[in-house]
């Protein structure tokens, strides 16, 4: 009866990521002005992890030794875990070297070239990460046209699972999973019965039970019940219980509940 | 067509064999020719509460086993001419029985009589899981309170799942919920649950409400089943019983309840 615990999660998170804007193709230049930045500042990178922008030298085409630059930048306390933007080639040498793939953000920020600049820069952006998830699919808008087709790592659409209905009391103990797609329930379900679903669920009768929605971590599945009485709910690992009872404005009235950030939102069907 | 008919709830205490005794006494107070089996195997009590402990030679173990014939084991009832007993062994355990040797015996039983009654233990181990098997309809005894409704809940769960009648695709099991020590005075005061409360939960057909009284300890004590009781609740509470499970008609008596404890509860609307 009891749920296993699980030893990790998939999620995926918004985080903010150093960008280093590779403005040449010229190695020795390129480590020279570094160091010569990094003296400033010696602990101002201690471990941080560094995607390297591309974007810039996409064009040219010019390969750089990827393996020599992450090596250098370790030296100097900075970590590249991966490049965004970029040319086919060049990303194909950055994976060979170790680095991973980050799907471009939204092209912004792209400095002109100019002889009189220092050709690094250094600014933070929100890198939004693509999720890798059932439920998902990866293909993020193209922002840089100019740039030839990427060999990205997209995940496949996984095949579309039938929605499992189950039209018969889910009683105590009884526990019911429905993989890779959505759950229906047209009957009672009691105190003690399990409902999972990797997609959505759907109740239509009173829901007394544990409601697992998302179970591999989809945060977009939602949860609705016609009579809301639920012991448990659960969206992509994010659950409430309900000790003190269920909030007066649901309890046993038809609600949806679904995922904002963290938080699990509880909300009448009908207003 | 013989019917198996399983007496169960999950729960002890319950009243399962006190309702199997006076259950499988009234078919057979009717003219069916009628066996109740104790599935209870290590803790016998059917051959108490119907009054015959002093006859039990040999049990359904011995049976199982191949040791005695049936008929060399079943124990004519000492007051109904249709009924017989097949009592329980005291000096095993469970692990004696076997689904093959249930099906033998279920089978050769389905020959001579019209209903056969299994008196099934507490809990969802092995004896309750055997005694519920082959069920072809099945009495759920609940208590008017929320662990015993929450037993037969899970009762009600395996036999839609385990059961042979599950298992192989077939109509499912005919389910019956029975309650027992029904008091209306206490659910009224908000002590016990409501017969509407309990078919809420379980959403099954109600054959029956059985007052709480103190002569079922009486009965039990004296070996005699409840339903032989003269001017007795319960045994009109069970003759009803037996009366709807033949398919009469029969306005539910011993229920007088208001608004109950579990829309208290939860708050209601």
């Amino acid at each position: 009866m009891s749920i296993e615990i699980p030893a990790f999660k998939i999620k995926t998170g918004t985080l903010p990521v150093l960008q280093l804007h590779i403005l040449t193709t010229d190695m020795a230049q390129l480590k020279e002005q570094l160091a010569l930045r990094l003296k400033l500042t010696p602990d101002f990178f201690a471990s941080t992890p560094i995607a390297l922008e591309l974007s810039a030298i996409a064009e040219s085409g010019a390969g750089l030794d990827y393996a020599e630059l992450a090596a250098f930048m370790l030296e100097h306390g900075m970590c590249a875990a991966g490049v965004v933007g970029g040319s086919a080639g060049q990303r194909a040498a950055a994976v060979r070297a170790g680095l991973g793939l980050f799907t471009d953000a939204p092209a912004r920020n792209i400095p002109k070239r100019d002889a009189d600049q220092a050709p690094t820069v250094v600014h933070v952006v929100e890198l939004h990460e693509q999720p890798e998830l059932p439920g998902f699919s990866g293909g993020a808008a193209e922002n840089q046209p100019a740039d030839p087709p990427m060999a990205q790592a997209v995940a496949e659409t996984p095949p579309v699972r039938a929605t499992m209905v189950i039209d018969r009391p889910v009683r105590t103990g009884q526990r019911i999973y429905a993989e890779g797609g959505n759950l229906v329930v047209l009957a009672i379900v009691n105190a003690g019965a399990e409902l999972i679903a990797d997609g959505d669920i759907h109740v239509y009768a009173p829901m007394r039970g544990k409601a697992i929605a998302g179970a591999q971590g989809n945060e977009a599945a939602r949860i609705f019940v016609q009579g809301m009485e639920a012991e448990l709910l659960s969206i992509a690992g994010c659950f409430k219980v309900f000790e003190e009872g269920i909030p007066e404005n649901v309890r046993g009235k038809p609600a949806r509940v679904h995922l904002e950030g963290s938080r699990l939102l509880i909300l009448p069907l009908m207003h | 067509m013989a019917k198996v008919i399983v007496i169960t709830s999950g729960k002890g205490g319950v009243g399962k064999t006190t309702t199997s005794a006076s259950f499988s006494s009234g078919l057979a107070l009717r003219g069916n020719k009628t066996v109740v089996i104790d599935f209870d195997v290590g803790l016998r009590n059917l051959d108490l509460i119907m009054g015959c402990e002093r006859r039990v030679v040999y049990d359904i173990i011995n049976v199982i086993n191949g040791e005695v014939s049936l008929k060399q084991a079943l124990i004519k009832d000492k007051n109904c001419d249709n009924l017989f007993i097949l009592p329980a062994s005291q000096t095993r355990d469970k692990d004696a029985l076997n689904l093959e040797g249930v099906a033998r015996i279920l089978e050769e039983l389905k020959q001579s009589f019209d209903f056969i009654v299994c008196d099934s233990p507490a809990g969802i181990e092995s004896g309750a899981f055997m005694a519920m098997y082959f069920a072809d309809e099945a009495l759920v005894v609940t208590n008017p309170e929320v662990s015993s409704v929450r037993d037969s809940d899970r009762i009600l769960g395996i036999l839609a799942a385990k059961s042979r009648r599950a298992v192989e695709g077939l109509e499912p099991v005919r389910e019956h919920l029975l309650v027992t020590r029904y008091d209306p005075k206490r659910v009224n005061a908000g002590e016990m649950l409501s017969v509407t409360d309990i078919q809420e939960i379980l959403r099954i057909p109600l054959l029956g409400v059985i007052p709480e009284s103190e002569s079922v300890l009486k009965a039990s004590n004296s070996g005699t089943p409840a339903i032989h009781l003269d001017k007795s609740d319960v045994a009109d509470a069970y003759r009803d019983v037996v009366g709807r499970f033949m398919g009469e008609d029969l306005p539910m008596r011993f229920v007088a309840e208001k608004a109950g404890f579990l829309k208290r509860l939860l708050g209601g609307r």
